[in-house]
């Protein structure tokens, strides 16, 4: 074992090696880039056996990708944002085929207008696909949850692949101190791949992604890979067990902080979740009884185990960093369905946007959406979503508005 | 070159090795043409489709093919080959493989898909000299939607999208120059009613290195609206009118494998068209001279070009 300093692009790269990939087809985004440009480099260097190609497209990138696994050999790919999208028809599709691989998205906001920093609407967008989603909130999780994705999705009970998300920026170029596991003791956690029967060769045909003859047998495969997701929660707390043994780092499909004792809790993705600590470490602090309970494992939803924490509390701040156009927040959505008609839950969960495309949040807004929520809590009545924005942003919004105003009558004046 | 196994067509394959009873249309030429691949490739192959006619081919639990098969999208059957490929390849190398048990990677698309929406991604896998077999069945339109028109539908055909007086306003996109200007190992048109030339071609590019690309003008019934015990007789004609050159690019040149007769002395294209419901209106109720003119003018100028 060495520690290093190392960026979550970093850190995702390390995953791919230490789980001796066969595979990775390719193609550049910002902020997914150092990821490929790093594996690029070790390839060169001997320090991998691997190949990797680059495509065309992310479109070929996914299509290449779940094929490869579908041949079976282990499979490794990253993209960020327009790239997910525009591989959006083939993460569906190779869901579908049941191939297992690992694809690392590193979150951006969504065009237009184009920004490069982080929020969670690409990802979420392959909330229905049949990916397993795990979410990162620090560059050692990102490390290991590669890890634990090859054996999440290779499990015979599962068979899906898995997305490993990161933030784009907050994480992606974020430098921090990361444990490289052993070599040997990574070999032990994750064996070579065994397809079993489903790869292509000669004598032993199998045909992927057929047609099927009406409803009844298209629900049936998608049933099959919703139990097989839901199987995923299963064999999450087995390898849970086995990853602490062999690397002492304990995960759980969601990361609950100084919860126990809490009326109210902060519920958010990523790693936007570490500012969420620091203001429950200084509300705490003065006597404010607040915790965090952060998803990790998005798909399958942790559903048992987010109850577990939040039986009996007062009330949820939900902080979504992701906007569903014309409803709101999509982890709020989530979450009341996971909650309504739970005994013993939290009577209020209330609504917040932030940190859309990387705006951040501060702590002082960590303070007020606490207030807001225990307001509510005396109240018994949960106020309508808000969406995070200051006096001072509109402010400097008004001002950009009224350069482009300018500029506008300038040009129309030339003419 | 050594000489070929196929000098006359009793010496193509007398058994089949793609099963029958597929969901496809009665006289379906694409159909005609797979089959002959199939004889010529064998069984060791796996098949990347793109969406089309011929993916209603594998319908759960069936499948006519001996060998393997994965349905890709309509846009990447090409980067579904090159993970299949690097996949076998990357096994055999680690020893997860033997090598006996490799297989020839086939792409199967419908001309929509290689005309249009896949070119990026077929593009891709030539520049990247992807060692696999692309089968292109050019029934000049998107058939399993309906039969609208495509960048491979013929001047002046009717579709369901150009169903005005004057058919198809476009004309046929040049893929075989396109696939050619690529430099790949091998580029051929062929015809399932040609069976020995298609069979022929199959059988020199089949071993070669690289990514062997075929054209095969799929005579649709359904489509061109024509009876479908004329498939054959549709096809033969393509070919003896000049409107479908079978040739071939290899070492950089193309040759035509089969010349028509001389202008003059071979039948006029229209004697192919007036067989096709797609081109009814430019006969009757009155000919459509100018059309008609121009279109036996491209296929001349063509010819003449090659002569
Ligand atoms: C991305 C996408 N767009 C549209 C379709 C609908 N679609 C299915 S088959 C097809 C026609 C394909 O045409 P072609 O490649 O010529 O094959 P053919 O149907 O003629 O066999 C279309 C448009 C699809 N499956 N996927
Ligand atoms: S529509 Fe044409 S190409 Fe499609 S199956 Fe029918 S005959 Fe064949
Ligand atoms: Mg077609």
């Amino acid at each position: 074992m060495i520690r290093k300093l190392l960026t979550g692009n970093g850190a995702a790269a390390w995953g791919a090696r230490l789980a001796k990939i066969d595979y990775v087809p390719a193609f550049p985004i910002t902020p997914q880039t150092e990821i490929i440009e790093t594996i690029a480099h070790w390839i060169d260097k001997g320090q991998m056996d691997c190949r990797m190609i680059t495509m065309d497209s992310e479109h070929s990138m996914i299509t290449a990708a779940g094929a490869a696994a579908a041949t079976g050999v282990r499979v490794f790919t990253a993209t960020s944002s327009q790239g997910f999208l525009y591989g959006m028809e083939m993460i569906y599709t190779v869901a579908g085929w049941r191939a297992p691989f690992v694809l690392v998205n590193v979150s951006r906001g969504l065009s237009a207008p184009i920004t490069l920093e982080p929020d969670h609407n690409d990802v979420l967008a392959a909330r229905d696909s049949g990916f397993l989603q795990i979410h990162c909130a620090t560059c050692q999780e990102v490390l290991d949850s590669v890890l634990f994705a090859y054996r999440l999705g290779e499990d015979e009970r599962v068979r899906l692949p898995v997305i490993v998300n990161l933030d784009g920026f907050y994480l992606s170029f974020t430098r921090e101190p990361v444990e490289i596991p052993d070599d040997k003791k990574v070999d032990r956690f994750l064996p070579p791949y065994d397809p079993e029967e489903t790869h292509f060769r000669a004598g032993d045909p199998i045909s992927q992604g057929v047609v099927v003859l009406g409803g009844s047998q298209y629900s049936y495969f998608r049933y099959e890979t919703h139990l097989a997701s839901l199987n995923a929660l299963v064999v999450f707390e087995e390898v849970s067990i086995e990853f602490k043994e062999l690397f002492g780092r304990s995960y759980q499909p969601v990361e609950a902080y100084r919860t126990e004792d809490a009326e109210i809790i902060f519920f958010m993705m990523g790693s936007f979740a570490t500012k969420a600590k620091d203001a429950v470490d200084c509300l705490r602090s003065v006597g404010r009884k607040v915790g965090l309970l952060r998803p990790r494992l998005f798909r399958p939803f942790p559903v048992k185990a987010i109850i577990r924490v939040l039986e009996g509390k007062k009330g949820v701040a939900v902080i979504d960093q992701n906007l569903s156009m014309g409803k709101g927040g999509v982890l709020h959505a989530e979450l009341c369905s996971a909650l309504y008609g739970v005994a013993d839950s939290p009577p209020i969960l209330v609504s917040f946007i932030g940190g859309l495309g990387g705006r951040d949040i501060i702590r002082e807004e960590f303070y007020e959406m606490a207030a807001v929520t225990m307001k509510a809590i005396e109240r018994g009545e949960t106020p309508p979503p808000r969406l995070l924005y200051t006096t001072e942003e509109m402010m400097r919004m008004k001002g950009l508005q009224s350069i482009a105003r300018v500029e506008q009558l300038k040009r129309e004046e030339k003419r | 070159m050594k000489e070929s196994a196929f000098k006359s067509v009793k010496d193509l394959p007398a058994t089949h090795v793609l099963g029958s009873g597929t969901p496809a249309c009665a006289g379906c030429g694409a159909l005609e043409g797979i089959k002959i691949f199939c004889d010529i490739l064998g069984d060791k192959t796996v098949f990347v489709n793109a969406a089309g006619c011929m993916t209603l081919l594998t319908v759960y639990p069936f499948t006519p093919f001996r060998g393997s098969w994965i349905y890709t999208a309509m846009a990447s059957a090409p980067a579904g080959a090159q993970g299949v490929r690097d996949a076998l390849d990357l096994l055999i190398r680690k020893g997860r493989l033997k090598p006996k048990d490799d297989l020839k990677v086939v792409v199967l698309t419908g001309d929509g898909s290689a005309y249009g929406m896949g070119l990026s991604s077929t593009s891709a896998a030539i520049y990247r000299e992807l060692d696999f077999i692309y089968i292109c069945y050019d029934n000049e339109g998107y058939g399993n939607t309906g039969y609208q028109f495509s960048a491979a539908t013929p001047h002046a055909a009717r579709t369901a999208t150009s169903k005005g007086v004057g058919g198809y306003w476009g004309y046929k996109k040049d893929l075989f120059s396109i696939w050619a200007a690529h430099r790949p190992t091998y580029v051929a048109t062929v015809v399932g009613t040609e069976p020995l030339d298609m069979a022929r071609k199959i059988e020199k590019a089949k071993d070669l290195k690289g990514s062997k690309l075929f054209i095969v003008l799929s005579p649709c019934p359904t489509g061109w609206r024509f009876e479908p015990a004329e498939t054959i007789e549709v096809g033969k004609l393509a070919v003896k009118t000049g409107a479908w050159p079978l040739k071939e690019y290899i070492n950089g040149k193309v040759v035509h494998t089969k010349i028509p007769l001389p202008r003059g002395k071979r039948p006029l294209v229209e004697e192919y068209l007036k067989r096709q419901g797609r081109f009814a209106h430019l006969f009757s109720p009155t000919r459509n001279e100018e059309v008609l003119e121009e279109i036996q003018a491209r296929v001349d100028a063509y010819w003449e070009g090659v002569v």
